[in-house]
């Protein structure tokens, strides 16, 4: 228990004496998530865009198949990725091992399912309740995606924001591409692992406190910004 | 009151009419739910759908609309096979119709903007519908948000908007109340005197007689009479029309 | 939505990232041990370096086994680890090119105070682990093939009892690091072999205490490994030399005796001069 109150008072210090190893610590830890999920949305959404209007042989295996890799174990992702990267892997001349690139191709691959698996579930739905609808406006088949996209925007929206929960709260693959390299490509995870690793649980505990803040403050500046686009629609 | 706006790229559209029905036939689990020789939809007025539920009444206006492909045999539009984005001088309110996340102003430009409409355009012609519609201070409202009445006189008003020459409404009064019912009906009603041809289903035979110039009585996926209302009303010709009208149950 | 969701993104990239990744200037990869990173090291060490030549040493702290793997893939520029038999192993395979000496340290044996083995002043470590044996006490063991692993097993192997013949029951085998094996042992009131130097620096020792220490087989060498660029063409060769000359010379042997913690010197230089 001593420890938890230790943790607060650790929490507290790091962020009101604005620690500059905390800042790096977190803004690199916003950059590589959120690329990963802005990438992961440029191909999953249109992935699942696809999966949702388009019938064709096979499709439910392809769902089922991507449905599954939601559960992808962040451990294999960032070995297969390592394995890509290293300098005797496929796409070693590229020297991203160890960067914050690697980092994100990591959590791009853990990301993908899930946007691609939701916002196919969300657009299908949305589907079967507006195709007629919008044939009926006489819409070709890209604007009527295009309609169902911002149509189910608020859905979607919830899909990147589990994606980005998850691409910001993983360790097991970042450790591994990124090799938590102080200043380089030490995030709040692996910093976390890295302090568990020493055994400063309260310290490890209060880093673990301000990430829950941030993951806190996304979702809320989200949440904010729908609210205001709902008002300004229809102010 | 309402006045058919026929302006932009939509004006010059092809004309829908005639649409033509040739030997519709759809089967669902053994069951016959379509069984049409030949129906054409031309000239003026409105024509009013009836029959019992299950009848196939949506059905054949889906079919009729391009919205699903019939087993077998066709429809035509003006002789051609239906293409909603080359005749877009055709509107359709849906049983239940499907209201855009947006507000009501928004739904009813997104419409307008579908069938070739300017940005300028669409904002024009969508404040004259909704002024006309009685809608217009509704229209920043959230479509989504709107009571059942003004739902259906949105999708209607959406659906008139863009001046379409041939107009499906499917049940367009069902579980409404008399007021938002008459105010529905007046609009139907002004805008098959500005000449837009018609094609209503309607539970309420009271309806039916109110609205239509002539009446198609569906029975078992088949037209079992198509006849001027006068007549259908005052002399039915099939037992099972006499039996309809009388409040029998038909099976 | 694709454009707002683009323009969302793209105006939070560029308002909270101006701050790109440190790529300025030369920088190797030291494939190294986690024991030197969790004590606190190479905060104490390279800072002194990188301001003399401008070179950032990227520090990757995994497993000795792992970090010669690495190594071995070409994903390191240098090797800095504790497993001499290994490291010369990976020289004479052709992925070193050549292992020296940079100091050293030793092994302790950790255990509860309650000490139910009765091994507490033991001077000898055999005969310490014999008697863990034979109480059948619980202790926790890396299992990561690790340099402590890989001293641990040689300890074990010295006295003649394979202790994974009972592993599951008294031996546990964590398949962790070192500070991960600590806080299992000390979760589970086992008995642990730890570096001084993460022991030391543990920040979470609880009641554990060591109880045996001095034993010479405990004795800990750290050295490091040149990569052969015959065997990885894009080695920093250069670069990499210049850290092990510092690190050898006066200055980084200066550096590694001044490293403190607590009042103790957790690393003891001793590289002979020119190499070996």
């Amino acid at each position: 228990m001593q420890d938890f109150a230790a943790s607060f008072f650790e929490a507290f210090r790091l962020v009101l004496g604005l620690d500059p190893g905390l800042i790096e610590i977190v803004l690199l830890s916003l950059k590589v998530s959120m690329t990963a999920v802005f990438i992961a949305t440029i191909i999953g959404l249109p992935l699942g865009a696809f999966l949702a209007v388009t019938r064709f042989p096979g499709r439910g295996i392809v769902i089922v198949t991507v449905t599954a890799l939601m559960g992808l174990p962040p451990v294999v992702v960032g070995l297969v990725v390592y394995m890509l990267l290293s300098n005797a892997g496929a796409l070693g001349p590229l020297q991203l091992l160890y960067t914050p690139t690697a980092m994100i191709i990591a959590q791009t691959v853990l990301v993908v399912p899930i946007i691609a698996a939701l916002a196919r579930q969300t657009l299908e739905d949305l589907n079967g309740e507006y195709r007629d609808q919008l044939m009926l406006f006489g819409l070709g088949s890209l604007a009527r995606l295009r309609t169902l996209l911002w149509e189910g925007r608020y859905s979607l929206m919830t899909a990147l924001l589990a994606g980005f929960g998850r691409a910001v709260a993983e360790v097991g693959a970042v450790i591994i591409v990124g090799g938590n390299i102080n200043h380089v490509t030490r995030v709040m995870t692996t910093a976390i692992a890295l302090e568990t690793s020493k055994g400063n649980l309260a310290l490890a505990l209060g880093l673990g406190l301000i990430l829950v803040i941030i993951a806190f403050a996304v979702n809320a500046l989200v949440f904010l910004l729908r609210a205001a686009a709902e008002r300004s629609a229809y102010a | 009151m309402h006045e058919v706006v026929r302006s932009g790229p939509q004006a010059a559209a092809k004309p829908i009419l005639p649409v033509s029905a040739e030997r519709l036939f759809v089967r669902r689990k053994g069951r016959v739910l379509l069984d049409i020789e030949a129906l054409t939809i031309g000239g003026r007025g409105t024509t009013v759908l009836v029959g019992p539920n299950g009848a196939g009444k949506s059905l054949l206006l889906n079919v009729l609309a391009g919205l699903r492909a019939p087993d077998s045999g066709r429809v035509l539009w003006n002789g051609e096979p239906p293409n909603r984005q080359r005749y877009c001088r055709f509107g359709m309110v849906l049983q239940r119709p499907v209201l855009l996340r947006r507000s009501v102003r928004a739904n009813v430009e997104f419409a307008l903007r579908a069938v070739g409409s300017s940005a300028e355009q669409a904002r024009a012609q969508a404040h004259r519908a909704l002024e006309a519609a009685g809608l217009l201070a509704l229209a920043n409202a959230s479509a989504r948000v709107l009571s059942g009445g003004e739902m259906q006189r949105l999708a209607l008003t959406r659906a008139l908007a863009a001046g379409p020459d041939l107009l499906f409404l499917d049940e367009p009064t069902s579980s409404l109340d008399p007021a938002s019912m008459q105010t529905i009906e007046a609009m139907v009603r002004n805008a098959s005197e500005d000449g837009m041809r018609i094609v209503l289903i309607a539970h309420d035979l009271a309806q039916a007689r109110r609205l239509g110039d002539e009446i198609i009585f569906m029975h078992r996926g088949k037209i079992v009479e198509h006849a001027p209302t006068d007549r259908f009303f005052g002399a039915p010709a099939t037992p099972e029309a006499q039996a309809f009208i009388a409040g029998k149950i038909l099976i | 939505m694709f454009t707002s969701l683009r323009c969302l993104a793209v105006t939070l990239t560029t308002i909270l990232f101006p701050v790109a990744t440190v790529a300025a200037g030369e920088f190797i990869v030291l494939q190294s041990t986690t024991s030197t990173q969790n004590s606190g090291l190479y905060e104490h060490l390279l800072p002194g370096f990188e301001k003399k030549t401008g070179i950032q040493v990227r520090v990757v702290a995994v497993g000795t086994g792992q970090a010669i793997k690495n190594a071995g893939n070409c994903d390191g520029d240098l090797l800095l680890v504790h497993a001499k038999a290994a490291e010369e192993a990976f020289v004479a395979e052709g992925g070193g090119k050549q292992r020296r000496d940079v100091m050293y340290n030793d092994f302790v044996l950790v255990g509860p105070s309650a000490d139910p083995a009765e091994i507490g002043g033991s001077a000898q470590i055999g005969d310490a682990l014999q008697r863990i044996a034979h109480s059948r006490a619980a202790f926790a063991s890396r299992g990561d093939d690790s340099g402590t692993h890989k001293k641990e097993l040689a300890l074990w192997n010295g006295i003649g009892v394979d202790p994974q013949a009972h592993s599951g029951s008294w031996y546990r085998e964590t398949g962790s690091g070192m500070g991960a094996t600590l806080n299992v042992a000390v979760g589970m009131d086992a008995y642990v072999l730890t570096d001084r130097a993460t022991w030391i620096s543990f920040g979470n020792q609880a009641d554990h205490r060591i109880l045996v220490e001095g034993d010479p087989a405990l004795f800990n060498q750290y050295g490091v490994v040149t990569i052969d660029p015959a065997h990885c063409p894009n080695v920093k060769e250069a670069a990499a030399e210049r850290f092990v000359e510092w690190l050898l010379g006066p200055e980084g042997q200066a550096a590694i005796a001044g490293f403190r913690l607590d009042g103790q010197q957790l690393f003891h230089p001793n590289a002979k001069n020119g190499g070996s």
